[in-house]
């Protein structure tokens, strides 16, 4: 069972979370923390669509849903980033 | 500056040095073939008929006189691309986007739109063809700057792209918005000695690359694709072109040129799926070379921007509270960075009370591409300029103030995260130790300081290397060589397998070679390529250390790997003479077959990137002219691999941060037409503008690379905009709120000045 993971969202999503910049998920892994982000605030589906990153400790993880956290992990959800 | 060795622990033979570069041979003597350098047989030229209106809905195509040239062989319009592709809100609907920038539907949304092609046995008949394509056109209201588009009474570019992020009651232009920040800025700013609000403006402004955009295609009966082109991403390329086209991935192989320049706007298709849809219709290979007009008018340039700072600060120098808001316009589709302008303004600093929005703006200009560290120059511009100002107003030192207020390790930045191992404050300090900081300014002239983010980025990656029985090695990576990669991936590769840089040769993979690989773009590919190529020397070395316990007939994990040659981990392991990589190599057939390794995965560890820079200019009052004198790049590049190659990327940020600042800009006239579509009108800097730029590279390895390799291609444009602003301000003793500033915009501030 994985632990509980806070998740802080840019400011504009608060009108699709009733309000809330930080969501507690149970999660494992990144995937697992935008399914259960869906699950929790339905609106949320389009901005993850549209393409998220999210910073991980401080690092950025621009893809790799496999990358694991646990309760202890700092979690903020990113607009997708791109380069030139 | 050395490398941090707590956090990286080892010292390096071929990191660091600096070889001569790989591709110089070909460039100098001719040999590299760059987009429009192929050819094959029976090839068409391709020719783009493009509209003249910025805004105009297409009543009808009549294509039957071109269809009767002789020579002809296809026209293609909308109707020849895949009708699967669905319109979607903001950039969930990115495909089809693409789709519309790279031949127009319904309307024409900017002067230039792709509206037709036609292909043809020789250049010059594809352009009498294309000029006998008759469009009918129904000329609607258009609107080409940002804050007019934003008005009340704006045309609608297309009504129903705003996604769920825009505030209600907002234009249906603007059709995304970041809103983002932490703490209580209405308090901060109340805690303030001093607030200074203001507004400033950038124009958009060309990536500027020298190769037009230019292709090669080939779509046959059989469904099977070739495409030779001139890009950043060639896997990118496969997809879009595929799904544009409509066909399978893996039916189209894609061959990456050499390049001559990106910067970001070869990070996607224009005429490259037009090519294709043309070869299939006329079942030959079909050639297709942008102008230099067309390359102004239909490719992206970067947005331009309208932005309101205001920042408190107290009169020790702490920033208290800070707030941006940021437009930008990105053309007639979503896009435009306004988040990372947004993310990037405050990234810098260690704020309580921060806030910024940016929001997303569609016009009826070309869609805009990505442009080194897209939208972060801009906010840099805005945010520094008003620190700048602060500064002066209450006397206190640039570089003080801002290492006061510089993001360490474990600030939360303004965009939410709390930061790793940084350089931010190594630069700043860099920078006031620089002799240049500390040198005399004669009267009339002025000295800038800016800081500047950027994120970089990780992506997927795939990388082959193989070993040659006479003990050299192949690199076959899937990332262009934009800035320098074929010599930093020979290094790296060195350093792990312990034979000398000439020895190995890294070549740019096509799509049928190679797995998938992310666009070389958002400064990844020294760090994600470069980490793959690492791990995949790593696992050819285990199993040449598998080779050599087999001959000695001992457990391989008694083998280790120094100084290029397989040996005993110690006494106990055994006494053996160190056994070369060649000579391994050189039975490799009969000991087991193939030495190769592989990488494939999407590594996530990029390191963000700071850097400071430095500048005097000199204004003439009498014509508004602005002379750069003195320009120094200090930036944190983590580990430079080539620091050659790191200065260069330094250098060239540098040098394209003073045509943005002083020179460039997208001008449309009342039509809604571009009028500067050529170099000759678009000025960007020659040699005899620019200093000699001095370089300071700064390491602070990068915890997430092995080498503690930092992207360094985009960061390195962040600063510029500001600083030379700042430095222009202080030699017209007046500040200046809008890019560029040319004599015209610097009289005028003159002017105003002197009432």
């Amino acid at each position: 069972m994985p632990g509980t993971v806070e998740v802080q969202l840019w400011s504009g999503l608060r009108s699709l979370t009733g309000g809330l910049d930080r969501v507690p998920v149970q999660a494992g892994t990144l995937r697992e923390v935008l399914e259960a982000l869906v699950i929790a605030h339905p609106g949320l589906a389009a901005p993850i669509a549209a393409g998220v990153s999210f910073a991980v400790d401080g690092r950025i993880v621009a893809g790799d849903l496999t990358t694991k956290v646990t309760p202890d992990t700092e979690l903020v959800l990113m607009q997708r980033l791109r380069g030139g | 500056m050395a490398l941090d060795q707590n956090k990286t622990d080892q010292a390096f033979k071929h990191v660091g040095t600096r070889p001569k570069r790989p591709d110089g041979f070909d460039k100098v003597t001719g040999r590299a073939r760059f987009g429009a350098d192929m050819s094959a047989p029976g090839m068409l030229f391709g020719a783009v008929v493009r509209s003249p209106h910025a805004h105009a809905r297409i009543l009808r195509i009549d294509t039957s006189a071109a269809e009767a040239l002789d020579g002809v062989k296809a026209v293609v319009t909308r109707a020849d691309f895949s009708d699967q592709i669905e319109c979607k809100p903001g950039m969930e609907g990115e495909l089809w986007n693409t789709l519309e920038n790279v031949m127009a539907g319904e309307k024409a949304l900017y002067d230039g739109h792709a509206v037709a092609a036609v292909a043809a046995t020789s250049q010059l008949i594809a352009r009498d063809a294309a000029k006998l394509i008759r469009v009918d056109y129904d000329i609607l209201p258009h609107v080409t700057d940002v804050d007019a588009a934003m008005a009340e009474d704006a045309p609608v570019i297309r009504d129903g792209v705003a996604d769920y992020s825009v505030p209600q009651g907002m234009h249906p232009n603007v059709v995304r918005c970041h809103d983002q920040g932490h703490g209580d800025p209405e308090a901060g700013f109340a805690e303030a000695d001093l607030v200074i609000e203001d507004h400033f403006t950038t124009e958009a402004t060309h990536q500027g690359y020298i190769e037009p955009h230019a292709c090669l295609a080939t779509l046959g009966a059989d469904g099977k694709g070739e495409l030779w082109c001139c890009t950043q991403g060639h896997w990118y390329v496969q997809k879009m072109c595929a799904a544009l086209v409509g066909m399978d991935t893996s039916q189209l192989r894609v061959t990456a040129s050499e390049i001559g320049g990106g910067f970001g706007g070869k990070t996607t298709v224009f005429i490259e799926p037009v090519a294709l849809a043309l070869s299939r219709k006329a079942n030959k290979p079909v050639k297709l070379v942008m102008t230099r007009a067309e390359v102004f008018r239909a490719t992206g340039p970067t947005a331009s921007t309208s932005s309101d700072i205001k920042i408190g600060m107290t009169k020790d120098g702490r920033i208290t509270a800070a707030k941006g808001v940021f437009r930008l316009q990105g053309g007639a589709f979503p896009g435009a960075p306004s988040e990372y302008t947004a993310m990037c303004a405050f990234a810098p600093y260690d704020i309580a009370n921060v806030h910024q929005i940016g929001y997303d703006v569609m016009s009826n200009r070309p869609k805009q591409a990505a442009y080194r560290a897209p939208g972060s120059p801009m906010a840099a511009y805005a945010v520094e300029s008003v620190i700048d100002e602060l500064c002066k107003q209450l006397g206190l030192d640039p570089i003080e103030v801002r290492l006061k207020n510089a993001a360490r390790e474990g600030t939360r930045a303004s965009y939410g995260v709390t930061f790793d191992r940084i350089g931010l404050v190594e630069t700043l300090e860099a920078a006031q130790a620089h002799p240049h900081y500390s040198a005399p300014l004669a009267p009339g002239q002025g000295r800038g300081i800016s800081c500047g983010f950027w994120f970089n980025h990780g992506g997927e990656t795939s990388v082959s290397l193989a070993l040659s029985e006479d003990g050299s090695a192949q690199i076959m990576v899937g990332t262009p060589d934009i800035g320098g990669s074929r010599a930093s991936m020979a290094l790296m590769a060195a350093e792990v397998l312990g034979i000398p840089y000439d020895k190995i040769r890294c070549t740019i993979a096509d799509t049928a070679s190679l797995g998938y690989n992310d666009v070389s773009h958002g400064s990844r590919v020294t760090y994600a390529s470069g980490l793959a190529v690492i791990k995949a020397a790593k696992a050819a070395v285990a199993e040449l250390c598998r080779r050599a316990a087999a001959k000695w007939d001992i457990d391989a994990e008694a083998v280790i790997w120094e100084d290029g040659c397989a040996k005993p981990s110690g006494p106990n392991a055994g006494d053996f003479d160190p056994l070369p990589l060649a000579e391994i190599t050189a039975t490799m057939g009969a000991t087991g077959g193939p030495i190769n390794g592989h990488f494939e995965a999407t590594p996530e560890g990029a390191g963000v990137s700071f850097a400071t820079h430095i500048v005097d200019a000199e204004v003439d009052p009498e014509t508004g002219a602005t002379k750069v004198l003195r320009y120094t790049v200090i930036q944190d590049a983590g580990k430079a691999v080539h620091p050659t190659y790191v200065e260069g990327q330094f250098q060239g940020g540098a040098a394209q941060g003073i045509g943005w600042a002083l020179n460039e800009e997208y001008i449309y006239g009342a039509d809604g037409r571009l009028q500067n579509a050529g170099f000759l009108d678009y000025r960007i800097p020659v040699a005899s503008d620019l200093p000699m730029i001095d370089t300071v590279i700064v390491e602070v390895p990068n915890p997430g690379h092995p080498y503690g390799v930092r992207g360094v291609g985009e960061t390195s444009i962040c600063p510029p905009l500001a600083a030379i602003a700042n430095a222009v301000s202080a030699a017209a003793g007046v500040r200046l709120r809008a890019l560029p500033m040319s004599p015209p915009r610097i009289l005028a501030a003159l002017d105003a000045r002197d009432g």
